[in-house]
């Protein structure tokens, strides 16, 4: 298993570590429902350096990401970033990204653990010679900061000035900066994005940095306030199911299109020739919802906890698709799950009971709107 | 940490409290601490008939789903409601508050099969 340069920072934690797409991870310190609550009240600092980025650089670097890649990354302003997903030929999503315009010739894209080698191989093939693809995944270190207190805690890392300049980062926006950890510089790309439905940082730095601003992290607090504290990947993956958020490999897999998950409104079109499953997609699109698979939340009534591959049938018996994910939801204390529907047995309005097949009994489900928790709900500040 | 003396073990981390020819089941600290926050547990209904090494219900914690497999044959007397709304007790009291069943011992000579203190701290370990 590979291990991520804050991998003795989690032992000496206490961390619990699995086996996560090859990356021995934390997956909790303290539970996952206390980091969970941490999270969506305070302020939690995640390692992702499992997550891979790669980097298109040049003059024509924009165009070819449009032609690679199911959005519009040239059209991001400088310093902005982008939910983007890439497709095979077939219009099936092979992963989804997060798309940064770190500087007017240089996009950051950050691919999930599982696929980066996959999407630098298709980067590269389907760029040539157009522009630079660089896979720096192994030099760089991921670390997140998220929750309400989270501005607090990263601007503690920067000198005033620089720090007012992140504080006042909208969402989806990115900015290259220099923190001041411990009397030594660390150069970084600092966003406010995240995974968690709450406001948050994500920060992606040399992996000979990583150490430093970790431990700064977790013992920059303000005062009066709870320290940070470190969260594993399961409190991760609770809270992005709560913010309605696919995974990959989960909700969203190759046999699928964007269309097919409600993330149609991230394709664009007209962007030109030679743009990877753009006819596929056309076709897709201008078939409708009625068609395909539709990505429905459900709130579950009855006894139990809908997991990934449990079958959902209408109340009639017929078996109309599976769960994609399911949890019980610390913040809503009842059972939540993402499902992978037949579109053609639908609609599924809000409000519409359905039932789950959990250990060979039927249990009751309803509609449900995603996010199951809206952004902020304990009160974001936003600047 | 060792486990408690004066009950038995199954491989499966599950414990057996006997009383009489009446037994109390439950699941040991090292399960609980391996599953992680539990938040729901299924259990069979009063009345129904559980087998030795058998799956008899499930435990979730947010992550995960785990068997519950009986250590012991007998008849459901009686199952922990409190766990119902308070399924956190299995963490914080596995061999008390955080019991599962009481059961109508089917066959106490089962009992031989199960592990004592020292035995189950040793697979444990």
């Amino acid at each position: 298993m590979r291990r991520t340069a804050l991998h003795g920072e989690h032992r000496r934690l206490g961390a619990r570590m699995v086996d996560f797409a090859g990356w021995e991870m934390p997956v909790q310190y303290a539970g996952v429902i206390e980091e969970h609550q941490i999270v969506r009240t305070n302020v939690g600092i995640f390692d992702l350096s499992h997550m891979g980025e790669i980097w298109v650089r040049g003059p024509h670097a924009g165009a070819a990401l449009d032609r690679a890649l199911v959005s519009l990354p040239s059209a991001l302003n400088l310093g902005r970033a982008q939910y983007s997903i890439i497709v095979n030929d077939a219009g099936g999503m092979v992963d989804d990204l997060l798309v940064y315009r770190v500087a007017d010739e240089e996009w950051l894209v950050v691919a999930n653990a599982s696929n980066t080698a996959r999407v630098a191989d298709l980067l590269a093939q389907r760029i040539g010679a157009s522009a630079s693809v660089t896979d720096e995944s192994d030099a760089t270190a991921m670390i997140a900061v998220q929750g309400p207190r989270s501005s607090e805690a990263v601007a503690a890392l920067f000198e005033p000035e620089e720090a007012d300049a992140v504080r006042s980062l909208r969402s989806y926006a990115c900015r290259r900066s220099v923190a001041l950890v411990a009397g030594s510089r660390i150069s970084l790309v600092i966003a406010r994005t995240g995974y968690t439905g709450e406001d948050g940082f994500e920060c992606y730095l040399p992996v000979d940095s990583a150490t430093s601003l970790w431990r700064a992290l977790l013992t920059t607090g303000t005062p009066g306030a709870p320290m940070p504290r470190p969260i594993g990947i399961g409190a991760r993956d609770t809270l992005r199911l709560e913010a309605g958020m696919p995974l990959f490999g989960n909700e969203l897999r190759e046999e699928l299109t964007p269309f097919d998950v409600g993330l149609g409104r991230i394709v664009r079109f007209n962007k030109g020739e030679g743009v990877v499953g753009d006819a596929a997609l056309t076709a897709r699109s201008a078939a409708g919802a009625q068609v395909g698979r539709a990505l429905v939340g459900l709130k579950i009534t009855g006894r139990g906890i809908a997991r990934h591959g449990h079958g959902v049938h209408l109340p009639d018996g017929r078996l109309i698709g599976h769960i994609t994910s399911g949890t019980h939801s610390p913040t809503l204390g009842f059972p939540i799950a993402l499902a992978d529907l037949i579109a053609s047995a639908g609609p599924y309005p809000l409000g519409a009971t359905l039932e789950v097949l959990i250990r060979e009994e039927r249990v009751a489900a309803v509609v449900t709107g995603v996010p199951f928790v809206p952004k902020g709900v304990i009160g974001t500040e936003r600047t | 940490m060792s486990s408690p003396a004066e009950l038995r073990y199954s491989k499966e981390h599950e414990w057996v409290r006997v009383q009489g020819d009446v037994a109390v089941i439950g699941i040991t600290a090292h399960a609980a601490n391996e599953l992680g926050d539990v938040v729901f547990v299924d259990l069979p209904q009063v009345g129904a008939t559980i087998k030795q090494f058998v799956v008899f219900g499930a435990v979730e914690s947010v992550k995960a789903v785990s068997d519950l497999f009986s250590p012991i044959s007998g008849s459901v007397l009686a199952r922990n409601e409190a766990l119902s709304t308070a399924p956190e007790s299995i963490n914080a009291d596995p061999y008390g508050s955080g019991w599962l069943l009481e059961i109508r011992i089917g066959d106490p000579t089962e009992l031989d099969l199960l592990l004592d203190a020292p035995g189950y701290d040793k697979l444990t370990a």
